[in-house]
């Protein structure tokens, strides 16, 4: 009887630690989140203005001046980036979806991790080699590449997913109607899936928008307006590197700042995602 | 049905042309034979139901008379489907066409994501027809066949996804109907709905009977007996019985129909 009592007690506390163990590994993960965003807006804030979000960077050793190139140019590579890879995206992971038995699936799907594995310095470099070179200039061009590069395989494999996830009932139903295969992945399985492909693109975009490595040696940076696709444009992850590592205080704020704008854009494309993917839920319930 | 006044006697005598006619039919999915020499003749206007146990290649043998079979890896098909007198696996046979002519409704309702509207527009949407006026004609008069029109009719616009599930199957109905296919096969349509449910559904089939030709695929042996006039019993891949359902139901011939039927297996 005392030993069962003993046994007992035992049995709790063992429960209780582990409890605590895993709750304390979850707040652990929850950190991180919370330093970066408190450290960032205590820095940032204050050189989060208007004129930081609308000029143009002043010369060095003045301070003032804004950012307004680099969020423009961020958002126009991205949006390069994004008309690049989604049709391709889109279309590849359709493909291993619906066709992905064939020993040309396998090698394609296999590829796409490897690709979504290739460290994305290593993908700067090569875009370097592939369009730079060639061009003989930086360029925007180049910088949208190398971005899509990283996205192309997560979109791939999202809509793979999303696409298999469709139930194949909804395939039955519109070929016994008499559609083709093709008129039923655009009218029938890609709308199912569309909530799904929405979030992984988000989070691809979300992903893309702070890389800097692949945009070092392509898009390079830009301390001038620039909207053509062959030369040089500003972009917030390396103009952020650049600032950071300079001598100048004022510089060291506004990369402060730049790197709030940063967080916060990827935190609503990842609000977004989540909001999209709630839509889907509704939808088939 | 016929509708002539004064016959003359073999007229009405004689059978009807069988609307589908199978000859030989085997299905192989990889090494397992599933359909085994199959030979019916499926009569127009009538409701042809195919019982037997789980497994018994009842459903595998519906698939095969609008090809649905091709969309399964690995499965074939030998002998012949005829679709009034014209081998449906022929390879010049046009299988958009034979399936807009040969309809399915399957086991679990399955409505596309989209509106009730744009779910019963769709088939004939897909065979080309755009004029608003054309499509709202075909929407309602396809609701009104499947007998969910006064449920439905405002709410058109709304999800499909959010109507019950003997709603969702009758839109499942009304949407085959739209393409006005001559052969209606149901995989199991009520095996998924409460009693209510399934009545309406039964009492659709009666009202459709004049204008298509119904088979019926069926667990539920009352279903069978409640609503066709011609049974198949299918057992291990083969068709061991077929014949009026009357028949088939007080007075087998086979003793394995007989003890289906009679409740001791499957």
């Amino acid at each position: 009887m005392r030993l069962s009592r003993a046994h007992e007690l035992w049995r709790r506390f063992l429960n209780m630690a582990s409890l605590a163990l895993t709750g304390i590994c979850a707040i652990v993960v929850m950190a991180p989140v919370f330093v970066i965003l408190a450290y960032l807006v205590v820095n940032g804030i204050r050189s989060l203005n208007i004129e930081f979000l609308t000029s143009l960077p002043k010369s060095p050793g003045e301070t003032g001046g804004g950012m307004a190139n680099a969020i423009v140019g961020s958002f126009y590579m991205v949006g390069l980036a994004l008309m690049l890879s989604l049709p391709v995206g889109v279309g590849a992971g359709v493909y291993l979806a619906e066709f992905g038995r064939t020993r040309y699936a396998h090698v394609v799907r296999f590829m796409a991790d490897v690709l979504n594995g290739v460290p994305s310095i290593v993908i700067g470099v090569s875009v370097w080699a592939l369009l730079v070179v060639p061009m003989r200039s930086f360029s925007a061009l180049a910088g949208g590449v190398a971005l899509s590069f990283i996205m192309i395989p997560m979109i791939a494999r999202t809509t793979e997913e999303m696409v298999r996830a469709v139930p194949n009932v909804l395939r039955e139903a519109s070929l016994g109607l008499g559609a083709t295969y093709a008129r039923t992945m655009w009218s029938v399985v890609l709308p199912a899936a569309r909530g799904g492909i929405v979030t992984g693109v988000m989070l691809a975009l979300a992903r893309v928008f702070g890389e800097a490595a692949p945009l070092l040696f392509t898009a390079l940076g830009n301390r001038f307006w620039n909207l053509y696709l062959d030369r040089p444009m500003a972009n917030l992850p390396t103009q952020i590197y650049e600032y950071a590592k300079s001598p100048y205080e004022d510089w060291h704020r506004q990369a402060w700042a730049a790197a709030l704008v940063l967080i916060i854009v990827v935190l609503v494309l990842n609000i977004i995602a989540r909001v999209s993917t709630r839509e889907r839920y509704r939808a088939l319930r | 049905m016929t509708t002539v006044m004064f016959p003359r006697q073999e007229e009405a005598i004689a059978p009807p042309p069988p609307k589908i006619s199978t000859r030989n039919l085997n299905v192989y999915y990889g090494d397992f034979h599933a359909i085994k020499d199959v030979s019916l003749d499926i009569l127009p206007n009538h409701i042809t139901a195919l019982i037997g146990p789980s497994g018994c290649g009842k459903s595998t043998f519906l698939r095969c008379l609008n090809r649905m079979n091709d969309l399964i890896e690995g499965a074939r098909v030998e002998g012949s489907v005829l679709l009034d007198g014209q081998d449906v696996n022929d390879p010049r046979t046009d299988v958009v066409a034979l399936r807009r002519r040969v309809g399915m409704v399957f086991q679990r309702p399955n409505p596309f994501p989209m509106s009730i509207y744009d779910n019963v527009a769709y088939g004939p949407r897909i065979h080309g027809i755009r004029r608003r006026s054309v499509l709202n004609e075909i929407v309602e008069r396809s609701l009104r066949q499947a007998a969910l029109w006064d449920e439905v009719k405002d709410k058109l616009r709304q999800s499909a996804l959010a109507l019950s599930g003997g709603q969702q199957q009758r839109l499942c109905i009304a949407r085959v109907l739209a393409v006005e296919p001559e052969v209606l096969l149901m995989d199991e349509p009520a095996s998924a709905l409460d009693p209510t449910a399934t009545f309406r559904i039964e009492e659709l089939m009666q009202e459709l009977k004049s204008q298509y030709t119904i088979v019926i695929v069926t667990h539920n042996m009352q279903q069978a007996a409640r609503v066709s006039q011609y049974t198949g019993f299918f057992f291990k891949g083969e068709l061991y019985e077929f014949g009026e359902t009357a028949k088939i139901f007080t007075n087998p011939e086979k003793r394995e129909t007989e003890n289906y039927i009679r409740g001791r297996f499957g």
